[in-house]
């Protein structure tokens, strides 16, 4: 399986144990679609520790060029650490909208 | 050369796992696997093999290791029987997923409750549908030489699945048979290093065991169930070289007696033994009857079955162990199966034998066969009978 092509033609081409050869593959797979709620945050308040960054289980919260943080929804499941740890309270867990 | 010992089974087929000079050991001890962990143990310790005996405090971690060693490119092994097979359960299919060439050995004993040690095969049957290579072996020198033959034909790369070898408790391991070993030439000789399809390096970063979403999960099963099927092919050409090397053949399915055979009655494992010995009492009678042993469980040889018992009229399927509930031992299930769209198809008895260990003798398999011939020509009652129960 490649980031370029997400899934293979035929069951005859997957790789021999489902083997990946290529770091970072999992980016082709979005898994962002089953979360009930996604943080939101309040600059005003972030201090820009961090620690939001590093709590996150799915590492997909980043820096942006400023120096906060946003989490990319695409793979947020909506679990909440980061507002959880947030001290400053910058985090807050919206619901999604159906 | 071949050495011609007398040596109890276990610790044969301990010797043999050492003649294939595997990198880990990881074994729990169960009875009746334990000579074998603790036979292995000894090699190590003694330096006779140079391995990593890994002392595990489960068998969910035995198997987890081995798989784990498998993954980094070692030649991997594990033993163990009845409650440890049990609790392996989770990894099992895992293993064979991951396309990792483990080897077990396996102690077959009866999984409780109630608590029982003895043998018979409740073990390995809801163990099944796991994606791994499965054999029966008859004796010690199968035990011993299907040791051997195992970690080539898992490690092939048209394969490259894990093998579980059923060596029945008590009944096969703890018995001191005459067998032959393999000389470490003779062994080399047959089994080439492992060269795995890939290794955990940090020089060449690999993923092993990544997820599957539903998109691609149906393809990964249809992978899973191909390579099973046509590992048959990689078996049949080891088992060849096997006779053309060491002069003992193998086959998916043997049969004893077999020809004109009218009742033919089907075992797997040590029972085979046995049963050849009332089939050549009522032969001597003159009563039509023979032996089919089936050898290789998964992939099931539908091809040899169907060859092997044709022109029978009855079938005797013995089962040792229970379906609670279903169509009746778990082998009878799939030979009945298997034969479903054969019109010329024998009528298939099937009794529940040998379990947690209770003697099946001599007289029992003739009793069974005599049952069989008064069945020729009589539409079968199906259903499933568990023989000799109190009632």
């Amino acid at each position: 399986m490649t980031t370029k092509k997400k899934y293979p033609e035929k069951w005859t081409e997957l790789n021999p144990g489902c083997m990946v050869f290529e770091a970072g593959s999992a980016k082709a797979h979005k898994t962002g679609s089953w979360k009930a709620q996604h943080p939101v945050w309040d600059n005003r308040k972030c201090i820009k520790c961090g620690v939001c960054y590093i709590y996150c289980p799915e590492a997909c919260v980043s820096r942006t060029e400023e120096g906060y943080y946003a989490a990319d929804l695409e793979y947020c499941k909506g679990c909440g650490i980061c507002a959880h740890e947030c001290w400053p309270g910058a985090i807050e867990m919206k619901e999604e909208e159906v | 050369m071949a050495k011609r010992v007398g040596m109890e089974v276990a610790i044969a087929a301990a010797e043999a796992v050492a003649l294939c000079r595997i990198d880990v050991a990881a074994v729990y001890p169960i009875t009746p696997n334990t000579h074998i962990a603790e036979h292995l143990a000894e090699i190590v310790a003694d330096g006779r093999l140079d391995a990593e005996y890994i002392t595990v405090e489960s068998e969910h971690s035995s198997i987890s290791a081995c798989c784990g060693a498998s993954g980094a490119g070692a030649r991997a092994y594990t033993a163990t029987s009845s409650q440890g097979l049990m609790l392996m359960h989770e990894i099992l299919p895992i293993v064979s997923a991951m396309r990792l060439p483990v080897v077990m050995g396996l102690a077959n004993r009866a999984v409780s409750g109630p608590l029982n040690i003895w043998n018979d095969h409740s073990d390995i049957m809801p163990q099944r549908d796991s994606g791994w290579i499965s054999f029966f072996a008859e004796n010690g020198q199968e035990a011993v030489d299907m040791s051997i033959q195992s970690f080539r034909i898992a490690e092939d790369p048209e394969v490259m699945l894990p093998i579980v070898l059923n060596i029945d408790g008590f009944q096969l391991t703890h018995m001191i048979e005459a067998l032959e070993l393999p000389s470490q030439k003779e062994v080399d000789r047959y089994l080439p290093p492992f060269r795995p399809l890939a290794t955990l390096h940090p020089d060449k970063p690999v993923s092993m065991g990544a997820y599957a979403l539903p998109d691609i999960f149906t393809e990964v099963m249809k992978v899973k169930d191909s390579v099973l099927i046509d590992s048959k092919k990689t078996i049949l050409k080891a088992w060849d070289e096997w006779g053309k090397q060491f002069g003992r053949w193998y086959k998916p399915v043997e049969t004893y007696k077999a020809d004109g055979a009218e009742v033919l009655i089907m075992t797997m494992g040590s029972m085979g033994e046995t049963a050849s010995i009332a089939v050549d009492e009522l032969r001597a009678k003159g009563v039509p009857a023979g032996l089919v042993k089936l050898r290789l469980w998964r992939p099931f040889p539908f091809e040899e079955f169907r060859e092997a018992i044709k022109g029978a009229k009855v079938l005797i399927v013995c089962d040792r162990a229970v379906s609670f509930g279903g169509p009746g031992g778990p082998v009878a299930a799939e030979v009945k199966s298997a034969l479903y769209s054969d019109a010329g198809r024998p009528a298939v008895l099937n009794f529940l034998i040998g379990l947690g260990g209770r003697d099946v003798t001599v007289e029992n398999f003739k009793d069974i066969l005599e049952k069989g011939v008064q069945a020729i020509n009589k539409k079968p009652a199906g259903g499933y009978i568990f023989y000799g129960v109190r009632e």
